[in-house]
């Protein structure tokens, strides 16, 4: 006779309507969150357009070593939008609401925890789509660069793929840093990284030891990848880069879950 | 047979009304250790149907880890959480909860009505727009951007993100922080609105008036540990009782031989009493010093409350 009253919550899983629902407000509202919010989209936005326009479209007419600059740099800023965008949204953004209390609140209420990290997700690629758009107009009005449909296709379609692949290294640092070093942590992480695989200037214009430490790195995969596309990736194989950017992609969700598991335990 | 048949139907009786007074939530001997810190030390509580509990207590008590605790947030170092008769942690328990906490910043750039209807599309059958807004006091504020509200605006939509789901147990940790005396009113008169329906809530503070207008019961806890537990008045009772302050000619030795007086204090030119019993004794002060002025009356804090509870064991 241990029957409670009291009746237990039916743990039916959630239909899918409601769950696709439920991913599509969450998703909606990450994009209007940010951005409106004009410190990140501003920033994340108009620097890789800013630096296409001063040192791409600049350089419209410069081939030199059968690279045409305007269209090297056109991938190349494409992955420094596109990394900006998954790292500052979703690493400086999840360490802030983290900080805040705010992830407790949502975390209190029946969210499943999947579509907060789908909404993150789906925010960094939508972001990353946005800036490669903007870029390939650029390029195609001002940059006197000439692209074919597969080539922009391929473009936005590995966008995605390193947008998704950055998200995860966003949703680590968001575990590991503190909010209020967030900015700076990720700029210290990002921006030399960038630097070093060629995504500012073509590689080879790179010292040597620069280099040699490039491969590395998981912006240099990427990159490989979008210059690939192009014609201009560097003599290593295609398939490589795909393992790099994989193995990364995957140590940093392992790790991620790592961290996300002591943290549970000790809490 | 008939034998056996009454016994089940008096089993049966017995059962259903222990059940009427079975605990819709319970935290049983629960300790809760932060590395070397402990938030809450063996602490045992029950919320039971209907009831309004206050969990009153200073900053650190312990209060808002209990709050976790009953929202799976966390897990208990030893002892028991329960929550409609299951784990807290089983996500399916939060459907019929509805949470407000304390939050630093929540998302500045998003509109009222925005938050509202994410957190609506949580629940299989929640409250309409409209009656989210009716219940937390949003009307005229749907729209604006979360950034351009005031302090209690900012609270009370909190609370609506609370009533979302019409949730049947609700936790309010430290609900009016940061409101203005009016919103405080509306607030408790919610508060009160969620009672009269049934609904059980479990609300923590540091203001002993607050537990006192709102709780049916309020349990005290210090250092992870139940320090006194009764009705409002029973606390209020054995606390220090009120604070006389005034300039008067009357001597301490007097004032001590006045009703229920705990202590006197001098404090530059002021006299300051504490006693349960304060109209009985400012009644006899007047009487006794017709110079008597610069007279105040205030509830205790709760500090004070405290050391009374404290130092009475």
């Amino acid at each position: 006779m241990s029957t409670p009253a009291i009746a237990y919550p039916a743990s039916q899983p959630l239909g899918i309507a409601h769950m696709s629902r439920i991913l599509g407000k969450e998703t909606k509202y990450e994009f209007l969150k940010l951005m409106r919010n004009r410190s990140f989209s501003l920033a994340v936005i108009g620097f890789p357009i800013m630096f296409y326009l001063l040192f791409g479209v600049s350089n419209r007419d410069t081939n030199s070593n059968g690279i045409h600059m305007a269209r090297y740099l056109l991938g190349g800023y494409a992955c420094f939008g596109l990394i900006g965008a998954a790292l500052f949204g979703i690493g400086v953004g999840l360490a802030g609401e983290r900080a805040a209390g705010w992830l407790e609140v949502k975390r209190a209420s029946p969210m499943p925890p999947a579509a907060y990290l789908f909404a993150k997700c789906m925010g960094a690629i939508t972001f990353g789509l946005i800036i490669v758009g903007i870029l390939t107009v650029i390029a195609l009005t001002m940059g006197g660069v000439t692209l074919t449909g597969i080539e922009v296709v391929k473009m936005f379609g590995l966008s995605i793929v390193g947008s998704i692949s950055f998200a995860s290294m966003g949703f680590l640092l968001a575990l590991l840093v503190p909010a209020n070093a967030a900015p700076g942590i990720v700029n210290l992480i990002y921006l030399p990284m960038s630097f070093v695989s060629g995504l500012w200037i073509p590689i080879q214009y790179l010292p040597h030891w620069l280099q040699r430490i490039a491969p590395a790195l998981p912006t240099y995969h990427l990159a490989q990848l979008m210059l690939g596309i192009f014609g201009y990736a560097n003599q290593s194989s295609v398939a490589s880069h795909w393992y790099g950017l994989a193995g990364f992609t995957l140590v940093m969700l392992g790790t991620s879950w790592l961290v996300f598991n002591r943290a549970q335990q000790n809490a | 047979m008939p034998a056996t048949a009454l016994m089940q139907e008096t089993e049966a009786a017995m059962v259903s009304s222990a059940t009427q007074q079975q605990a819709i939530a319970s935290l049983t001997n629960v300790t809760k250790r932060y590395g070397a810190t402990i938030a809450l030390d063996g602490l045992n509580l029950a919320l039971r149907p209907g009831e309004v509990v206050a969990l009153l207590g200073p900053n650190g008590a312990g209060k808002s880890t209990a709050v976790r605790l009953l929202l799976g947030l966390i897990a208990p170092t030893a002892g028991k959480a329960r929550v409609f008769g299951g784990d807290p942690q089983n996500p399916a328990s939060r459907l019929r909860v509805g949470a407000m906490l304390q939050v630093a910043r929540i998302p500045e750039t998003l509109r009222v009505r925005e938050h509202i209807d994410l957190f609506r599309s949580y629940y299989p059958k929640p409250l309409s727009m409209a009656e989210v807004v009716r219940v937390a006091q949003l009307e005229g504020i749907e729209d604006k951007m979360f950034s351009r509200l005031s302090g209690g605006q900012k609270q009370r939509v909190l609370f609506g993100l609370a009533m979302c789901g019409d949730p049947d147990l609700v936790f309010l940790d430290e609900p009016t922080v940061g409101m203005d005396i009016e919103s405080r009113r509306g607030l408790w008169q919610q508060i009160r609105t969620l009672a009269n329906r049934g609904k059980t809530v479990l609300l923590t503070t540091h203001y002993l008036e607050e537990a006192d207008a709102l709780a049916h019961r309020i349990v005290v806890i210090n250092k992870g540990k139940i320090v006194s537990e009764g009705t409002p008045a029973e606390i209020k009772s054995v606390s220090a009782g009120r604070k006389i302050r005034c300039r008067t000619r009357l001597t301490a030795e007097f004032l001590y031989t006045l009703p229920g007086v705990t202590n006197v204090e001098r404090s530059s030119d002021d006299v300051v009493v504490m006693t349960p019993q304060a109209e009985e004794v400012v009644r006899e002060m007047l009487l006794r010093d017709e110079t008597l002025c610069n007279l105040e009356i205030a509830s205790p804090a709760l500090e004070d409350a405290f050391l009374a509870l404290t130092a009475s064991r």
